[in-house]
Order: C-alpha cells, then structure tokens, then sequence
C-alpha cells in the first residue's frame, strides 16, 4: 500500500513586506520520488518548504495535496488532516529546548500517525544520541541528527528536510543519507530535500526543482539533466555562430578564443558540426550547470 | 565506483556492469545485485539504479528470473566484447595515432613497440 502524497501548486506567490520570497510558482512534486529541491540561499527554498508544510499562508496562488489516504486536493494551511501527514524538519530544529531528548520523542510518537518507534530507536542508536540529555545541551551536530531521526521515525508521507543536515559532520551525513535510503526502499513516500550542497546529495535525488530568486528555474529528472549542458570552446566567431541557437548560461573570452557554456540536447549531427567548425565540445558538471543556473548575473536568456 | 555528475548515472551504472563482464568480475549465469542493494551499496536513488539494470535488461546483457533476481546472460560477453572490437579501432587506435602525429612520433615507432610484445 502506498501512502504517498502528490503535491501541486498553483501560481504560488509569498510576500516579505511587499517584496515576493515565491513568484507565482507553477510545479508538481510526483508522489512516491526523491525530490531535491536546490537554489542559493535566498533563493525562496525554506519559504516554498514552509508553505508546502502548511506554516505559512500562500499570499496568492495555492498548494494542493493530494494522494494516497488523503483522497482528493486539499490545502495544507490550518488543515489538520493534512499537516499531520506532512513532516517539515528545518535546521532549527522547531523543538521545545528545554525539555530531554525521550520527552521530544514521546510527543513525536503521539502526534504522528505514521510513527514507527523501532525506526526510532534503531536511528537514536546510529546517531549516538543522548536519550535523558536536554536538547539545548545538545551539540549543533547532535541536534540536527535529532531533527533527522524524527524526520525519518515520522514517515511521513510527505517529508520535507529543509537544511535540515547542514549542522552535521560528514560522516553523520552519510549515515542520514544511508538511513534516508533504506528507510525510503521500505516504505517509499514523497520526500522533498532542500540543499545547497548539489554534489553531495544529487545522486539520492529522482527528480530536482531549482529555484532562483522565488522563481522556478527548471524542474526535471535529474539524470536528465546530467549531460544538458555543454561547454563550447573555439573561435569567437564560430562560438557565436554555433550558439545562437541555444539558451547560453556563461560567456568568457580571452583573446580570440571563446568559452560558451549552452543548455541544450547535443545530438550526433550537431556535435559533427561543431567538429568540423573546429570547435571543442565538453560536458559540464550537474554542480557547475547548477551555479550557471542561478548565477546572481550573467548572459542566461 | 564514483560516479561523475557529468554524465547520467544510469548509463554510468550500465557501463560500469557492462566492463565487470567483459573483464570475467562478473561470470555469465552469475546473478547480479538487486537493484535495492545496489542503490543502497552505492548511495544512489533506488530508481537510478533500476533504469540502468532496465537498460542492460533491454541489451540482452541481462535477465531476470521472476521472484529471485537478475543474472547475466549466458551470451553477455561474447555479444559485449564484439560489440567493443567493432568500436576498438575508432574508440583506442585513432585517437592514439592522432596524439602520435601530434607529438611527432612516427608510426614506425609505434608498431615497433607493439611487436616488443609478440603476438599476443
């Protein structure tokens, strides 16, 4: 039986005194899939990640969720039928300090409907997290392990992670992503991670949405988007000629010579092209396409 | 393995079983990881992983016995390395022959090194 959750929404706009954090966000987050949800900071991740969860009311536009026990579209805002199948866990943690690790568990395990206790304790275990220690005595470290194992412990069939493993070292992240994976194998749900650290985490990824200054850049596959782009090296005049076509994410000359780095499929025909004009064609990285894509400035179209 | 962001991981996980048997790692009839470990192994998406063992599936290199797991094909290597022969001399030869003229050395020279080692 799956329990996941398909997400949708509608011209998505959220203001800051006037100035929008979302504008007008058409997407669809597939159930049952890993989704990345990528852009620099300020980028619009944590707004778009809290009014998915239902903490935030959309200024225009809405979020829809539907799926799986769930039945047809609902909102999340004020609903509790939906919010308590969505998990947010975000960097700070959004836990009462002053109380011991057991006690945060306990509430956990009393408000989730999906809560599995085994998954639990296995996870406080790899984590080595002190059961009977207040939280704000925790580590930074510690805390954010915390937030992951009530993340996953709640399994949620929508589960958002905003950031929420930046406070750990890395071989706790690899146990995140190692706990995230089998735990997804078992029960798959819709889970949606939030990150700047692409490289790391794009191999546990299905699907990414990249935002850049509230707006959605792209939303695609992710191995689809590994080999999109190309970097076109030669003549400046060839350069240009050979890249009129394409969306050019970067420029950079010296001398002569030209460096273009396009978004585009290149198929057999045109990289013969390319060739025979006495061009040089490259790959480009998933991390670099992904600073071209959300570059502050630039010759993007 | 380490998988590059270059290129998608998919056909990196194909190629890389494709290599495992040409080189023997992997006999024919040896029944491969499942999908699930392979993810869980090499830290990647669970559905990255099934649509590169789908694509060997598709290739013939391997196939699957209902409720127990995939296995590589009696053929797989024969059909894998006919398929590397044909594209040898265009993937290996020619490109070497063009760094060769490049760096000015003969081709005298060359076949000379390669008779040093017999006729292997």
């Amino acid at each position: 039986m799956t329990t996941a959750l398909t997400v949708r929404t509608e011209e998505l706009s959220v203001r800051f005194a006037g100035a929008p954090a979302l504008d007008r966000l058409d997407l669809r987050l597939a159930p049952g899939k890993i989704h990345g949800l990528l852009g620099r900071n300020g980028s619009g991740k944590s707004t778009l990640a809290a009014t998915l969860a239902g903490f935030r009311r959309p200024d225009e536009g809405r979020v829809l969720i539907e799926g799986g026990d769930l039945g047809t579209a609902q909102e999340p805002y004020e609903n509790a039928v939906v919010t308590s199948r969505v998990c947010l866990i975000r960097e700070s943690g959004d836990l009462v300090e002053a109380v011991p690790v057991k006690q945060a568990i306990s509430l956990a395990a009393a408000l989730r409907p999906y809560w599995d206790a085994d998954v639990a304790g296995a996870l406080l275990d790899r984590f080595e997290i002190p059961l009977n220690k207040k939280i704000q005595k925790l580590s930074r470290g510690k805390k954010s392990a915390l937030g992951v194992v009530l993340g996953l412990a709640a399994r949620a069939p929508l589960t958002i992670f905003d950031e929420s493993y930046l406070g750990m070292d890395v071989p706790s992240r690899n146990l995140f992503y190692d706990a995230l994976l089998a735990d997804y194998t078992e029960v798959p749900r819709t889970i949606l991670l939030s990150t700047h650290l692409v490289s790391e985490v794009s191999a546990l990824l299905e699907e990414v949405v990249i935002l850049d200054n509230g707006r959605l850049v792209t939303q695609s596959p992710v191995d689809a988007l590994r080999g999109r782009g190309a970097s076109i090296v030669g003549p400046a005049a060839a350069v240009d000629e050979f890249t009129a076509g394409f969306a050019v994410l970067a420029e950079e000359r010296l001398g002569g010579t030209k460096s273009a780095t396009i978004l585009g499929d290149l198929d057999p025909a045109l990289l013969g092209q390319a060739t025979a004009a006495g061009l040089e064609v490259g790959p480009v990285g998933l991390q670099d396409l992904f600073v071209h894509l959300t570059a502050p400035t630039g010759a993007r179209s | 393995m380490v998988f590059d962001d270059r290129s998608p991981i998919y056909l990196q996980i194909a190629e890389q079983i494709k290599t495992d048997i040409v080189t023997g790692a992997l006999a024919e009839d040896e029944q491969v990881m499942s999908t699930n470990q392979y993810a869980a192994f090499y830290r990647i998406n669970p559905a990255t992983a099934a649509k590169g063992f789908a694509q060997l599936v598709d290739e013939g290199v391997l196939y699957k016995r209902r409720g127990i797991g995939m296995f590589v094909a009696p053929n797989a290597r024969d059909l894998l390395r006919t398929g590397r022969r044909d594209s040898f001399f265009a993937d290996v030869v020619d490109p070497m022959i063009r760094e060769a003229k490049a760096i000015g050395i003969p081709l005298k020279d060359i076949l000379q090194h390669i008779r040093s080692y017999g006729d292997a």
